[in-house]
Formats: structure tokens, C-alpha cells, sequence
């Protein structure tokens, strides 16, 4: 399953989720819930004093540790392992898998208890783990129903069953778990809690994914609000925290700040219920560390950002800003994106991992209203990354029409002549499909335009006459 | 004051009238406005699309025709923050690369011009109507411009402004993502007509004309008695015999 979601072309996918009324909704709804939220944890909190200079300490940090990402990693890699931990580069989603899946079968373990990560979602550790005979358990609520609701996919980074309601919530608990309670969320909480309690306990294995690794002391920082990663890390008596590359920081400080900033940014919290930090334990008597830690380190298809244009879309701190106040996202739900990153950053950030064949088409799912950049608290400038991916799309993928259309439009836009000339012409040329002031048919591009609303008539006078006419003292009229 | 009109050419090949009414509330604050000839179009159809070359030849255009004006405004955000743009589409050849800067600093949008260059905030218009306010996006995103269109409304006389809910939603329109995503478009579109229509306003006012086209666009499909004005078209409405 990994990082794509669903087979059907791009506008298949779009079509279906425009027809959900429930799922945009709730689409709706959270985004207008989250952006009042966000907006109380951070501009309007007093406490936290300028944003804006929260967003830039935010760039600088995430900026700088990219810049020197070699030294960090391998100043993370010395210091996890200094204390006893193994560290695992993993080129591609196979190795990382592959590694994981010997770790599970050299403890013979059985039981695998997971906190939300989507690094997990992307390498599809769920199947590789289910491969060597192990039972996976998601222990994040969200992750927990989307789990026994038949593997159903993440609709957003941040809260993955976001397109689902509680009715249907307490459906799947019914249908699948023998639930027999009402919709009300404490209810279902408690019965999902119910189930899991056992499971933490029996589990040979805890994997989590890792909010921000800390290259001073070789830490692992998990951020959640439902203490379920602490019970998947205090259990088992092995432990596999898997990470993208990207995923660190230089040292404590800077951890500060970028939880601040992704806790608030995320779900307008001050900071969440848990911030979990995990080092390797160096005493053999430690009674709540693991006895073995693993640490992953993913690269698959981040390295390709390195050095180029994209190398920004690796600052991101997943807080899903961007998801929340984009205005596609709000009308077609996190699924028809096709990949388990939607929304601005899904946009830019799967055809890096993924490639352009599979999701060439998302950089161009938006309107370049540029909500995404003002939200992001690192400050990606994401609508621009878009366009940069277009130009990239255009020049491999672009239909020939359309490269003429654009090549006409530079010859077009050069020529004042030629433009004078198109300007006249158009009222001519439009005239069939004029009804009062108005298009509502029209040749190519315009029929799309006019299948939904109205395109207006082209004037018929010629404004640069008005001007001289009018700079002379003439009258108003063209 | 020295005034070069950058019509843009969806004014020019659709909205006259708006272009007429921006060149009036100007002369009416003293400027002296002239028209580069050279004009044509900023290059965003191209530059949005991916099509960074075509834009560029758009982009030279324009700096040829508007380098050597004291002040560039013109009546859309959207234009304009393509004009801001154009350094760093021109950023690998030097000399155009500093001549696009020099176009870059003296742009403004309509509004932004009367209010933080002319400091002026009362064009002495009178509008009596219900009305409310479409904020664009790269307006306020990408010129960061949020206040200079509400202080010149807040002082026409007889119009009342009414808060117009996720005002910060996109649209839908974005250039050519209004053909090419046109359902998802539509949708946003039908969000904002919603969002519209519930403030009880009779009349739509926005600064860009691409919204505009796109807003007003669905409205008339749609049958609805909301009219869609640019803000030009606003402050240019004066009383019978006023000066």
C-alpha cells in the first residue's frame, strides 16, 4: 500500500470525493475549527509574542540543520549508538522494511504495537510486518479505526480518520469489534482503550516514528496526546523508532522551539499532553527503557531534494498548517490526492519521493492562493515549490496544444502589435457566443470555464483610444 | 505625481470601464497619468502554468515599457504581485535581473497607491449600498496589502460593508486552474456565492479582476441579484454635481 492511496486516475478520485457531501463536511468544518484554534495558540497569544519571529527562528533552525544534515546524522547516528542503540541508514522503503522485518524475526515476536507515524504509512510497515507472521497493532485512536476499519487510508497527516464521523465510528466498532455503545466520543475512546490495554502489554515490539530526533544526545522525540507511545515504548523490550532524514535537530534548544511550533501550528495546543523523549539506556538494569533500540533512518527519494529547488519541502515539521487552510483540501478530502501526503505539502512533497508519473498531476491541484506559505510555521514557501514543479511537469509531460497555447501566449505577450491585433479581433471572433454582455458557450479553454459560470463579452471599444482621446481633453466616451 | 497606468489586459480586453474609472479617481488626486504603449500582459498565464520561458518574454515586455515611469499602479493585487515577481524570474541574467527590480519597487496596486503613497483615505465617493468585500489572495498574501481597500471603503459615503465569512478562502479562480481543475474550481467558487449571498449584501466588491470574472461569472449563472463591481468602479461614484 505504502505511500499511494487508491488506483483510480487523478480526476476519478476527484469526482468521488466531490460526491461525499459527508466527508467535505467534515472537511469544512475542521479546517474552520482548526484555523480558530491555530489562530488563538499563535498570533493571538499573548504568551508566545511575535509569530512572525517564531516562523523565522522556525526557517533558520530547519534551514541550517539541512544545510549541514551530513554532520547531524552522523553526530544523531554516533550518540544513539554511543548509549547502546542501532542506527540503520535505509536507502529506499525496501531496505528500511527489510531491516525491520530481521529485527522482528531475530526476537520472534509476535505482537507489534505502533504509535501514528506516517513515515510508516509511506514504507507500508504494516504489510512487511504482517509478512513475517507478526499481529500489528495501531495504537493512536485515529490509526486504531482506520486499522479495523478494513486498512482504510489516512486522510490527513495530523488526524488520519478525519473524514470519518463518530456514527460511522461507532458502525465499524460494531461491525468489526463488537461494540455495542453509543456515538459518544468518550464511549468510544473508552472502548477503544479497552482493547488496546491488553495488547501493550503482550507486545514483543513498539514502533513509533519520531517527531524530532535530537543530534546532541541521541534522542528520540515523540509528540501525541493520548500517551499511547508511551505505553508502545515502556512495554515491549524492543523498540524501532523509524525517522525521514530530515526529521532532527541540532540540540535541545532548538527542540523547544520547533515543538512549540509544530504543537501550535498543529492543533492550536500550547504544547500536547505527552512530549516523549526516548535515549538509549546505557544501564543494563534499567527497569522502564527497552533492552534493545533500534533507530531507522529513511531516506527513500529525500536525498533528491538536497541541493536543488525542493530542498525547503524537507523543512517541514508535518504539523499539517498547510492541509488545514487550503481551500482544494477543503472540497476534495485528503484521499483523492492519492498519496498519504496531501494537501500543499502532499502536493510537493510525493512527487519528490514518488516521482512524477504517479503524481505529476497534484502540483497543478491548486489555485496558487498561497494560504499554504502564509500558514506554514517554517516558513516552506509551498506555492512557489508548485510552480516549480509545473515547470519541471510542463517541459516532460505537457500536451503539444498546450505548449503552443504557451508559446503563442510569449510571442502574443511580446508583440504589442500582435496583442493589439488579438484585442481587436476577439470581439469579432466571440460574437456567436454573445448573449447579453455575456459568453455561455465558446470555443476550447472558454467551454470549461463557461460549462460553470459566465465569461464576460470582450469590449468592443479600444481603451487605448479612450486614453488619448481623454488626454487630449476629449470626452469620455470610447 | 507621475502616474504610469498598468491597465492589465484582462481590463483592458474586458473591463474598460474599470480602467477608465481608475485613470478618473487618480486625475481626481492629482496625478498625471500616462499610458506605456508597450504594454500587453504581465506573463501570469505562462509564469502559473510552469511555463517559465514564455513568462520571461512577457516579463521583458513589461520592464521595457514601465522602467523608466515614476510610479506603476495598476488595478489589480494579482498583476502586481506578478511585477514583484519578476527579479527573481529574471534572477540568471544580471542586467534584466536589475532592471526587473527597479520595475518591481515602484509597483503598486490601485488602492495601495491612493492610501500609502498619496496618504489619502477619503476619495470623497458616495455609494449607498449593502456591500460587501472580496479579499484576494495574492493581494494579501503576496503584496501583503490588507488594509488599504476597507480604509477607502469605510469612507464612502452611504455604503455600508458588511464582514464577509472565510473571507480568506481562495475563490477558485487562479488562472488557468479554473479550466484545468474546473471541479474542484466550481466548488470553490459556489463556497464564496454561499458565503456571499449570506451576508445579505446586494452588491460584491473586489480589487482583481480575475476574481471578479470568476465571481460575478457564477453569480450570473446562478441568477442572483448581487452585483460584482470592481473597487475603482466604488470610489469613482460621485453625486450629481459633486467635484
Amino acid at each position: 500500500m505504502a505511500m499511494k492511496i487508491g488506483s483510480k486516475p487523478f480526476f476519478g478520485r476527484v469526482d468521488e470525493a466531490l460526491q461525499d457531501e459527508f466527508m467535505r463536511k467534515a472537511m469544512s468544518s475542521a479546517q474552520d475549527r482548526l484555523r480558530g484554534k491555530k489562530m488563538l495558540a499563535t498570533v493571538e497569544d499573548e504568551l508566545v509574542g511575535d509569530w512572525e519571529e517564531w516562523r523565522s527562528a522556525g526557517e533558520e533552525i530547519r534551514r541550517h540543520t539541512l544545510d549541514n544534515l551530513d554532520f547531524y546524522l552522523d553526530q544523531l547516528s554516533e550518540n544513539f549508538s554511543k548509549r547502546g542503540g542501532h542506527v540503520y541508514f535505509a536507502a529506499t522503503a525496501e531496505d528500511a522494511t527489510r531491516y525491520i522485518q530481521e529485527v522482528a524475526k531475530q526476537k520472534n515476536a509476535k505482537k507489534v504495537t505502533k504509535a501514528k507515524s506516517m513515515v510508516t504509512e509511506e514504507i507500508g510497515l504494516n504489510e512487511a510486518l504482517e509478512e513475517v507472521g507478526c499481529e500489528v497493532y495501531e495504537t493512536d485512536l485515529a490509526e486504531y479505526i482506520l486499522q479495523i476499519d478494513d486498512h482504510d487510508r489516512p486522510s490527513h497527516i495530523v488526524v488520519p480518520s478525519l473524514h470519518k464521523n463518530k456514527e460511522q465510528i461507532r458502525d465499524t466498532f460494531r461491525d468489526k469489534a463488537n461494540y455495542t455503545g453509543t456515538e459518544e466520543p468518550k464511549q468510544l475512546a473508552a472502548f477503544a482503550r479497552s482493547q488496546l490495554r491488553e495488547t501493550f502489554m503482550q507486545a514483543d515490539i513498539g514502533v513509533t516514528g519520531c517527531n524530532f530526533a535530537v543530534a546532541e544526545s541521541g534522542t528520540i522525540s515523540l509528540v501525541t496526546n493520548e500517551g499511547n507511545a508511551n505505553m508502545v515504548t515502556t512495554f515491549p523490550e524492543t523498540q524501532i523508532s523509524i525517522m525521514g532524514m530530515e526529521r532532527l535537530v541540532p540540540t535541545w534548544e532548538e527542540l523547544d522551539v520547533m515543538t512549540n511550533l509544530l504543537s501550535r501550528s498543529a492543533v492550536g495546543q500550547k504544547i500536547t499532553t505527552y512530549v516523549t523523549n526516548l535515549t538509549p539506556q546505557l544501564e543494563e538494569d534499567s527497569v522502564d527503557a527497552p533492552k534493545e533500540f533500534h533507530l531507522v533512518i529513511l531516506d527513500a527519494g529525500r536525498s533528491k531534494a538536497l541541493g536543488t529547488e525542493f530542498q525547503s519541502a524537507l523543512h517541514c515539521i508535518r504539523c499539517a498548517a498547510c492541509v488545514n487552510v487550503c481551500p482544494v483540501y477543503r472540497h476534495i478530502g485528503g484521499h483523492a490526492y492519492g498519496s498519504i501526503y496531501q494537501g500543499p505539502i502532499g502536493a510537493v512533497l510525493s512527487p519528490i519521493l514518488g516521482g512524477y508519473e504517479e503524481y505529476g498531476e497534484l502540483p497543478f491541484a491548486s489555485s496558487l492562493c498561497a494560504a499554504c506559505s502564509e500558514a506554514c510555521p517554517v516558513k516552506i514557501p509551498l506555492h512557489e515549490q508548485l510552480i516549480r514543479h509545473r515547470e519541471i511537469y510542463v517541459k516532460e509531460k505537457a500536451k503539444t496544444s498546450e505548449k503552443l497555447a504557451m508559446k503563442t501566449f510569449g510571442i502574443g505577450a511580446s508583440s504589442p502589435s500582435l496583442f493589439r491585433l488579438a484585442v481587436k479581433g476577439m470581439p469579432a471572433m466571440m460574437k456567436p457566443f454573445v448573449k447579453d454582455d455575456s459568453i455561455s458557450g465558446g470555443p476550447g479553454p472558454i467551454k470549461l470555464w463557461t460549462a460553470v459560470r459566465d465569461f464576460p463579452a470582450p469590449a468592443n471599444s479600444n481603451f487605448r483610444k479612450w486614453f488619448d482621446n481623454h488626454k487630449r481633453g476629449g470626452g469620455t466616451d470610447g | 505625481m507621475k502616474v504610469s497606468l498598468f491597465v492589465t489586459c484582462l481590463s483592458e480586453m474586458f473591463y474598460q470601464n474599470v480602467a477608465k474609472d481608475v485613470v478618473e479617481v487618480l486625475e481626481r488626486l492629482g496625478c498625471d497619468i500616462d499610458f506605456p504603449k508597450g504594454q500587453i500582459c504581465c506573463g501570469q498565464p505562462a509564469y502559473n502554468s510552469g511555463y517559465r520561458e514564455d513568462a520571461q518574454k512577457a516579463a521583458k515586455q513589461m520592464i521595457a515599457s514601465f522602467e523608466n515611469s515614476e510610479f506603476i499602479v495598476t488595478p489589480s493585487g494579482s498583476c502586481a504581485a506578478m511585477f514583484k515577481e519578476y527579479p527573481d524570474l529574471l534572477k540568471d541574467d544580471e542586467t534584466w535581473h536589475e532592471r526587473a527590480q527597479t520595475v518591481a519597487d515602484k509597483t503598486y496596486e490601485f488602492t495601495q497607491f491612493i492610501v500609502n503613497v498619496l496618504k489619502i483615505e477619503d476619495v470623497g465617493a458616495v455609494y449607498p449600498a449593502r456591500a460587501t468585500y472580496h479579499t484576494s489572495c495574492h493581494m494579501m498574501r503576496l503584496l501583503k496589502e490588507t488594509e488599504a481597500p476597507f480604509k477607502l471603503l469605510a469612507n464612502v459615503k452611504g455604503l455600508e460593508m458588511l464582514p464577509l465569512a472565510n473571507n480568506y478562502d481562495c475563490c477558485g479562480f487562479g488562472g488557468t486552474f479554473a479550466v484545468k481543475m474546473a471541479p474542484i474550481s466550481e466548488q470553490m467558487v459556489d463556497e464564496k456565492v454561499r458565503h456571499v449571498e449570506e451576508t445579505t449584501a446586494t452588491l460584491l466588491i473586489a480589487a482583481d479582476n480575475g476574481c471578479m470574472m470568476n465571481i460575478k461569472g457564477r453569480i450570473d449563472r446562478k441568477g442572483k441579484a448581487i452585483e460584482v463591481k470592481h473597487i475603482a468602479q466604488i470610489l469613482n461614484s460621485r453625486v450629481e454635481g459633486s467635484v
